[in-house]
């Protein structure tokens, strides 16, 4: 009973979620709320100051932020138990979107990712961020856990066959995020560490020589160029030079809002978009760049708290997904614009100027607080 | 017991979900750790080195797109120039409200649906700091009007640019081919960094087979700006690498000659060095004026080029297939040597048709009344039909196959430009594939005089005339001499490749239908006898009436009442001087009606040039001064070659 002895670890944290007030009422969850209305805030000074002070940025984001608050308040209404129930059919009409996408979709700056419905146009593949994780938590929910090695390859399949779809767009960032989601569900699931290390050292081993005789000469010019984008200047290297520039000239303090020169001076390009964080870094200097890491990371371990606080598996998996999917967009995006990691096209949620993402993204955080708020008092 | 093992498997399910949870925590801290480490090294350690950078960033970097390669011809005649020229440019990132600044340019210059709706489309493709061209070729005051308004239009630009330019207008204009805008389909497939700033792309001819040679390597130059982006000074530079200037093998004067022997017929001439496989001339007829493409070509008179029934915009010489007729008798009749089947003595009967051993169908000659006893020689000279009925029954079409098909027939010749089509030599797999039926005997005897399914096009007859001239041993047919990237003096010659040699059984043979070729043009009875007034060489040569349509059994070809697009075609093969060629041609002369009426007089003048201008005589009558060459002509027989 040594096991019986630890479970108040994990029964300890939610406890104050027990008092009944406003929020609890509206289903909301107050400390991530907090979080999430003042990343925004930040979102909006950055955009202001990238956007060379022009309220129109600043107004057309905050209608957006308002469309996306209202959704995550609606998705936080369902209660786990239907979400789960409706899982399975919303995946499935999502990889027909897909299809369909790949089939009779626009093109908008070279890729196929827009499906015109006459009276608006979205990406399926949005859907696929939130349906993969629900999915690979839905069918793992059903199985025992840790799954076994026929579980994980039946996961394998929901997770591989819509990244692949979308890749085909090609949407390398989305096809990233809905993976990862997807293998955080099962990794969190319990996937054996034999299996874990199994994948990488076929991955390591399969990867020469794919490079060797799976690739074109011109392919394998352009993974190069990923790995090293400064070979490239006129590329995708001009980006990363430009918005190291802009970061490292804002110091300890950062220059001050709006006295960024290198946004100002239109040397950072897509400064309001994939790039803001480099406007941000360059004027509110390394401080600031801390206190947004720190913002977020306290929105990422919020979730995590409410995954290990949820009741039932489906939730745990879920909650953990979607929070570390969201850790995902930081890092991949906080990592480009630093130069850490290859120019892959993902947006900084909250802060980035944009709508499409931002609605996936908080949709994501309804689902949370509703795994928060819709606890069932449980006789232990 | 149940219930009590559920519910321990839940809280183990728990248990482990908190490990899991905590471990990618503390990845997740790490990785936060990660990236706060690169802030610091970036914002404290490197901030000195960025901020000396930031101070002084009021750099951009601007792709300067190379020069392209000119195109000479093998006696450095001018064949495709870059002119200056000016173009407007627009910089949406720099632009406060792109549809005022478009309206007030409206204003300044002519901009009319097109313009606008190719810059939305590249605006959409490329990054906000490209500047994307709204209108080339801005004409004089056009510029002027722009440059005075300038000031008041942040984010719009002016830039020098080079345009193609054609001095030579229509001539040759398939085979130099033109460059035209990049289109969408194009931007898929190439490396678009090498492209930022450059407009055109090769779409036909040389210009797109050697586009990698012609279009260089991309530069780029760090320039400072003002606050508004608009260029003060350049800092430094990555030159362009020029694209390299192409010399090709062709004579633009006897490709001007070649065009104008073709005068009204459409048709097609091509003339082959046959010791090195260069070609000489590549005419195609009718043609069209390529500078047209290069300003952006109006959709009307696109339209008039693309659906005009003369179809100026075909490439006759390569894609143009057309029955060889008679031209592939000397072959023929060289396959009949090599297998053994004849010898040139033998001998057959023409009484004006032929007929297949219990069948009544008769397979009739040019020439009603017969040419009495034929034999090799003869039945080439004076081109007897019923001489290649016989030879070709006793062939059989897989070998009158395998032995032509080395000479190209129906096979594409591995020309270095172009998208040259194969034709047709058939056998009997190739109708089991196409027709699903089988081989009639009655077919090899039409497949045998150059009729029925075989089709051939100019390039390849005029290159089968080249192997044969050389006695079987050839290079394979190509148009760049030699390259050079301008500056540099290390000229690139294009590598000669042979061909598999055609061996046949006595080398004899070779002679026999080569005399038998010789006597068509210097001989009482020969097809061609009229050509061969005041040539200094022997020619060896060959007529060829192509039918478009067949006669019925009894039907007379009666060229009066037949409209002309079915007149036979007419076409002359040759190459002198016969005993040591040094060049080899294919004349097709669409609708010509007559062979050595209409396509060996065309090769005569062509051939009457090319003679003229290896002496180093001018052409009468003169050609104009506009093709006179900007570099010396090499008067030496030899044409002007680096020695690499």
């Amino acid at each position: 009973m040594r096991a019986l002895a630890r479970e108040p670890l994990f029964d300890s944290v939610p406890a104050d979620t027990r008092r009944i007030g406003l929020l609890a009422h509206l289903h909301l969850d107050a400390p991530l709320l907090l979080g999430l209305l003042a990343a925004s805030c930040l979102g909006l000074i950055a955009l202001y100051s990238a956007g060379n002070g022009s309220m129109d940025l600043v107004e057309r984001q905050l209608i957006r932020l308002g469309v996306a608050f209202g959704v995550m308040a609606a998705m936080a209404q369902i209660p786990p138990d239907k979400l789960r129930l409706w899982t399975p059919p919303i995946f499935a009409a999502g990889v027909l979107l897909l299809v369909a996408v790949l089939l009779f979709g626009d093109v908008g700056k070279g890729a196929q990712r827009w499906l015109d419905l006459g009276f608006m146009r979205f990406q399926p593949s949005e859907i696929m961020k939130l349906s993969v994780p629900m999915m690979v938590a839905w069918y793992l929910s059903g199985r025992r856990l840790p799954p076994n090695v026929l579980h994980v390859l039946v996961t394998a399949v929901l997770i591989v066959a819509p990244t692949a779809l979308i890749l085909k767009q090609p949407d390398l960032g989305t096809a990233l995020l809905v993976a990862s989601s997807g293998g955080f569900a099962l990794f969190l699931g319990g996937l054996s560490w034999r299996l874990i290390l199994a994948g990488l050292v076929a991955v390591g081993m399969a990867a020469p020589a794919f490079w060797k005789w799976g690739m074109h000469d011109y392919q394998r010019q352009r993974v190069l160029t990923l790995l090293d984008p400064e070979s490239d200047p006129l590329g995708s290297g001009y980006h990363i030079i430009q918005s190291k520039i802009a970061i490292g000239s804002g110091g300890t303090y950062g220059k001050g809002w709006l006295n960024g020169t290198q946004a100002h001076l239109q040397f950072l390009p897509e400064s309001s978009t994939d790039f803001i964080f480099a406007v941000y870094a360059e004027e509110f200097g390394l401080f600031g760049g801390l206190a947004l890491l720190a913002l977020f990371g306290f929105i990422i371990a919020r979730g995590l708290i409410i995954a290990v606080g949820a009741q039932h598996t489906y939730g745990r998996l879920l909650a953990g997904s979607l929070s570390l999917t969201f850790f995902v967009y930081l890092f991949v995006n906080v990592g480009m614009v630093i130069g850490l990691l290859p120019v892959v096209g993902l947006p900084l949620p909250l802060i980035s100027y944009g709508g499409t993402s931002l609605v996936t993204v908080m949709a994501g955080f309804g689902v949370l607080m509703s795994i928060q708020t819709h606890r069932k008092l449980l006789s232990r | 017991m149940l219930a009590r093992d559920v519910m321990r498997d839940h809280q183990q399910e728990s248990r482990m979900f908190g490990r899991r949870v905590l471990v990618t925590a503390i990845g997740g801290l790490i990785l936060l750790g990660v990236l706060g480490a690169r802030l610091v090294f970036l914002q404290i350690t490197s901030h000195e080195h960025f901020s000396t950078l930031s101070h002084e960033n009021r750099v951009r970097i601007q792709p300067v797109p190379p020069t392209r390669g000119l195109i000479y011809d093998r006696n450095g005649v001018l064949l495709a120039d870059n002119l200056p020229s000016y173009q407007l440019q627009i910089v949406p990132e720099q632009v406060p409200d792109l549809e005022q600044t478009l309206a007030q340019l409206q204003r300044l210059v002519e901009l009319d649906e097109t313009h606008l709706e190719r810059f939305n489309k590249l605006r959409r493709r490329h990054p906000g700091h490209d500047g994307i061209p709204l209108k080339l070729n801005l004409s004089d005051t056009e510029m002027a009007r722009v440059a005075i308004n300038l000031h008041t239009l942040p984010g719009v630009h002016l830039e020098a640019a080079l345009t193609r330019h054609y001095p030579k207008g229509e001539l040759g204009v398939h085979l130099i081919g033109y460059v035209g805008r990049i289109s969408e389909q194009e931007l898929e497939s190439i490396d678009v960094a090498q492209y930022r700033g450059t407009t055109h792309i090769g779409k036909n001819g040389v210009e797109r087979a050697y586009e990698s040679l012609l279009h260089g390597q991309v530069g780029y130059q760090q320039v400072e700006t003002n606050a508004q982006g608009r260029m003060l000074r350049i800092l430094s530079q990555t030159p362009p690498g020029p694209g390299s200037d192409l010399h090709l093998t062709i004579d633009i004067q006897l490709q001007e000659v070649a065009e104008k022997a073709l005068g009204e017929y459409k048709g097609a001439v091509v003339a082959i060095d046959p010791r090195n496989g260069e070609v000489l001339a590549m005419a195609s007829q009718p043609g069209f004026d390529p500078n047209l493409f290069v300003q952006g070509i109006g959709e009307e008179t696109f339209k008039e080029l693309n659906t005009s029934k003369a179809r100026p915009l075909f490439n006759r010489a390569l894609r143009g297939t057309y029955p060889p007729g008679s031209t592939i008798k000397p072959l023929v009749g060289l396959a009949g040597l090599h297998y053994g089947v004849v010898d040139p003595d033998h001998s057959v009967n023409c009484p004006g048709f032929y007929q297949l051993p219990n069948n009544k169908r008769k397979y009739r000659d040019w020439k009603r009344w017969g040419h009495g006893r034929t034999n090799l020689d003869k039945g080439v000279v004076q081109s007897c039909d019923v001489y290649f009925y016989d030879l070709g029954r006793h062939l059989g079409i897989e070998r009158i196959h395998d032995f032509l098909a080395q000479f190209t027939i129906g096979q594409r010749t591995g020309l270095d430009f172009g998208n040259e089509r194969a034709g047709v030599l058939p056998n009997e797999a190739w109708k089991r594939a196409n027709y699903n039926e089988p081989w009639y005997t009655g077919e090899t005897l039409i497949a045998a005089i150059g009729q029925g399914f075989v089709l051939a096009t100019p390039l390849q007859l005029a290159n089968a005339m080249a192997i044969l001239a050389n006695r079987g041993e050839a290079y394979r047919p190509h148009v760049l001499q030699w390259s050079e990237i301008p500056g540099e003096d290390n000229p690139e010659t294009l590598a000669l490749t042979p061909i598999a040699p055609v061996i046949v059984k006595d080398p004899g043979h070779w002679e026999d239908v080569i005399r038998a070729m010789t006597r068509v043009v210097h001989s009482e009875r020969g097809t061609a006898r009229k050509i061969a007034k005041d040539f200094p060489y022997r020619i060896a040569g060959k007529t060829g009436t192509a039918q478009v349509f067949s006669l019925g059994q009894e039907e007379e070809y009666d060229a009066d009442k037949l409209s002309k697009e079915l007149h036979d075609h007419a076409l002359f093969v040759a190459f002198a001087p016969a005993d040591a060629p040094r060049i080899a041609l294919a004349v097709v002369a669409e609708n010509g009606g007559s062979g050595s009426g209409v396509a060996a007089p065309i090769a005569r003048a062509v051939l009457g040039a090319w003679d003229k201008l290896e002496r180093g005589e001018p052409l009468t009558p003169a050609v104009d001064p506009d093709s006179e060459p900007t570099v010396p002509v090499n008067t030496a027989n030899t044409p002007p070659r680096p020695n690499t």
